[in-house]
């Protein structure tokens, strides 16, 4: 309990000291907090990146990808940094973007969790109910100039229905029954969506993670800031299971017979 | 001031000559005459256990919980003033996250019972505000294995293996006392539990009751929870049947 | 050695975080004598990207507001998000829904808040005056608006507004000697005027896609719907009963 009236704090707009309980030199600046009035700069740049996350449905519900590599600029810094992230017993978050940013947002999660956890009120959140929360966060640090420099996917299946959304630094939010971020756009959408649109009530685990497979391997075959070591995400009826860092099988025989460019000239 | 005694008891500023703050007894008071709340620390976890008194039949069941959550692995029950309760209660859990916040870790029970201890000795400096009208059992399972504390409206708090507070302490800590709570399981802690409410209860002076139980251990996975509706009922159904036997 | 002087120096890069984004699309609307259709398709993109062939622009406020957004997803959809909500405190003082007049110059207050950081939003109302005639407003994304009988905005705003233009007002059409045009089409007309609006700029614009959803706001007392039996999918998702109805059509459309 503080006593003193001097932190209590004032009224936003109290200029002036009406009730003199400031000694003349503390008095608050009452800082304005809109996006122009301050000339500090809180435009920023990703520092340790994530490359692509891919996410899919499937039969028995959703499965994420992420290779495990945190890269600082062109130098691949991290090789054992998990990019999955289980949210309660039905939602996993997949991030690409800045891993610091993802740190927090872990962070922001796990106290939403214990928050809504203590409530002991019977309900539990859902993938729905932490996109939108995401979506709400990212979307308003974006309208602070101070973006959390993320795209996410989040996966989750609850009351027997799949869920698979995305959500950026924007605040951009979209569903689809494929997703991918960063150069997975353009290099795994479309693959990805030739394998599964039409197939999200066919396709068995083994063939999923076989569709997953095979975007990360023309990934880390194309992508300079990708990894052959990556962890899978699945999450069903039976809740979620994030699996143990795995190898991808490359193999580059074939460059063997490449000439014409690069050091190789003859 | 001669008319309405000494004048030592109107605030929680004053000392009376003998040295004592007549605000924080009476909030002890208020301790006294509320339904007992217990708290048992055994072989691999913690179970807490509270006698509602039902005021109204117009009540619906299972409200006004006197048993909360703080954090995953840490319950709160109280005896007293239930508005106090809930205040500490979320004051608990600000507290909790604030821990995780800063060592991105799960909070052990003693910092969790420091800080609170704390924050309600404040209110027993200052002539502005009243102290809390409850004392609190604290029950975790945390990397320590099981913890159990009670904070009293002085702020002062301690830890026990079994504790009790509220109208029928005294008999709950003897009936705690007979038990081998270092041996017993959460299980079976639940039965005792459930008993001893039970036998505390006067229910020749009082109205009905509601037995409230949680627990944490093994068998929860380390989180706080209810007891299971079908244990609970079982327990309830065994300590009835003990305390014919007994009366 | 390296020779050091010729090693080009790196210039620091200036480089601003952009809060902005086109999430392309199309949206239109046309009133009627007494009903409103208010069109949007349901493709979403970033650049080349398609996002996703499903993320809805059209959206019901009341039982005779509906409004279309487009521009920048995120701020659309945030948009819409605080509309709802000054509509549902409006109920919650007056018990009753908020007149399209009055949606309008709402939109015009909420948007004009933002001047200096705007949502990067074109919106277009349509639905029942409470004269119980057909009306559309449009607005700019800084909240200037007029009330109109047609708008196209979006990505293929330039293909499909001069055809409205030409379609809806007669413009560049000279009516036959001792005969006039119409003021006002029936709602067969519209609905096919609008199919071929979205069809086409399909055909033109890459962004423009995928799905065609169409909402019809029709005045409770209204007869338009007599000519359309031919239309199908057509499904009603009126909400009360003293309000108009609202009719939503979902068609598909080319998905290259």
């Amino acid at each position: 309990m503080d006593h003193f009236p001097t932190n209590w704090g004032r009224p936003r707009n109290d200029y002036q000291d009406a009730y003199g309980t400031y000694p003349i030199h503390q008095r608050p600046r009452n800082p304005s907090t809109d996006a122009f009035s301050d000339a500090v700069k809180r435009t920023q740049q990703p520092i340790v990146t994530g490359t692509s996350v891919l996410g899919i449905k499937y039969k028995d519900g959703i499965m994420l990808a992420a290779d495990n590599l945190a890269s600082y600029g062109s130098l691949a810094r991290f090789k054992d940094i998990q990019r999955l992230h289980a949210a309660g017993e039905s939602t996993v978050i997949a991030a690409s973007g800045d891993m610091s940013d993802f740190q927090y947002i872990q962070q922001l999660l796990e106290e939403l969790m214990i928050e809504e956890f203590t409530e002991q009120d019977g309900h539990a959140l859902g993938p729905a109910e932490i996109h939108e929360y995401l979506s709400q966060v990212l979307y308003a640090r974006r309208s602070k100039i101070n973006p959390l420099w993320n795209s996410l996917i989040v996966g989750g299946f609850k009351d027997g229905k799949k869920f698979l959304s995305y959500v950026d630094l924007l605040g951009t939010t979209y569903s689809a029954s494929t997703i991918a971020t960063g150069y997975g756009a353009y290099i795994a959408q479309p693959l990805l969506r030739k394998a599964v649109e039409g197939y999200e009530d066919v396709l068995t685990e083994e063939q999923a993670l076989k569709i997953m497979e095979d975007n990360l391997r023309v990934l880390f075959y194309r992508d300079a800031r990708s990894l052959n070591k990556f962890q899978i995400a699945t999450i069903t009826a039976d809740g979620v299971r994030i699996s143990e860092a795995r190898q991808l099988d490359t193999s580059w025989s074939f460059a063997e017979g490449i000439r014409g460019y690069g050091a190789q000239t003859q | 001031m001669t008319s309405i005694g000494t004048g030592y008891d109107l605030s929680a500023s004053t000392y009376s000559p003998e040295g004592r703050i007549f605000q924080v007894e009476y909030a002890n008071k208020a301790v006294e005459n509320s339904g007992t709340a217990i708290g048992l620390k055994v072989k691999d976890g913690v179970v807490l256990a509270v006698e509602k008194l039902v005021h109204s039949k117009l009540l619906v069941p299972a409200a006004n919980r006197r048993i909360q959550t703080i954090d995953r692995h840490i319950g709160l029950a109280t005896a007293g003033l239930l508005a106090d309760g809930r205040h500490l209660a979320n004051r608990a859990r600000d507290e909790a996250a604030n821990y995780r916040e800063t060592y991105k870790s799960p909070p052990p029970l003693k910092a969790i019972t420091d800080r609170l201890g704390l924050y309600v000795q404040a209110y027993t400096l200052y002539s502005s505000v009243r102290p809390f009208g409850i004392s609190t059992i604290l029950g975790a399972v945390d990397k320590d294995g099981p913890a159990l504390y009670v904070v009293e409206p002085s702020g002062v708090f301690y830890g026990y293996h079994g504790a009790a507070v509220g109208k029928g302490r005294q008999l709950a800590k003897t009936e705690l006392e007979k038990l081998r709570l270092s041996e017993i399981t959460t299980r079976q802690a639940v039965k005792e539990a459930a008993r001893i409410i039970y036998l505390v209860h006067e229910d020749s002076k009082e109205k009905e009751f509601e037995l409230e139980m949680s627990w944490i251990g093994d068998e929860t996975g380390g989180f706080h929870l209810q007891v299971p509706k079908d244990l609970q009922e079982e327990a309830e159904a065994a300590a009835k049947a003990a305390v014919e036997l007994f009366e | 050695m390296l020779d050091m002087h010729s090693v080009p120096q790196q210039q620091p890069q200036g480089r601003q975080f952009n809060p902005y984004t086109e999430n392309g699309g199309t949206i239109l609307a046309i009133a009627g004598a007494d009903f409103s259709v208010i069109a949007g398709d349901t493709r979403q993109s970033e650049g080349y990207s398609i996002q996703t062939r499903y993320a809805p622009k059209v959206f019901r406020l009341t039982d005779k507001a509906v409004l279309a957004v487009n521009g920048f997803a995120a701020d659309g959809n945030m948009f819409v998000k605080k509309v709802r909500q000054r509509l549902e405190w409006y109920r919650h003082a007056h018990a009753k829904d908020m007149p399209i007049r009055a949606i309008a110059r709402l939109i015009q207050t909420m948007l004009y808040a933002r001047r200096f950081f705007p949502y990067y939003v074109y919106n277009i109302l349509g639905g029942i005056e409470e004269d119980g005639t057909g009306a559309v407003y449009s607005f700019d994304p800084v909240g200037s608006y007029e009330r109109e009988t047609c708008r196209a905005a979006g990505a293929a705003q330039s293909l499909v507004q001069p055809f409205l233009d030409n379609q809806i007002y007669f413009k560049n059409q000279t009516p036959a000697a001792g005969t006039s045009f119409p003021s006002h089409l029936p709602l067969s007309t519209v609905l096919s005027l609008v199919i071929d609006s979205f069809t086409s700029a399909t055909e033109r614009h890459i962004e423009v896609g995928d799905g065609l959803e169409m909402y019809v706001v029709l005045a409770r007392e209204s007869t338009a719907l007599q000519g359309v039996e031919g239309i199908g999918g057509v499904q009603e998702i009126t909400m009360t009963e003293e309000g108009h109805r609202v009719f939503v059509i979902r068609r598909e459309l080319k998905k290259d």
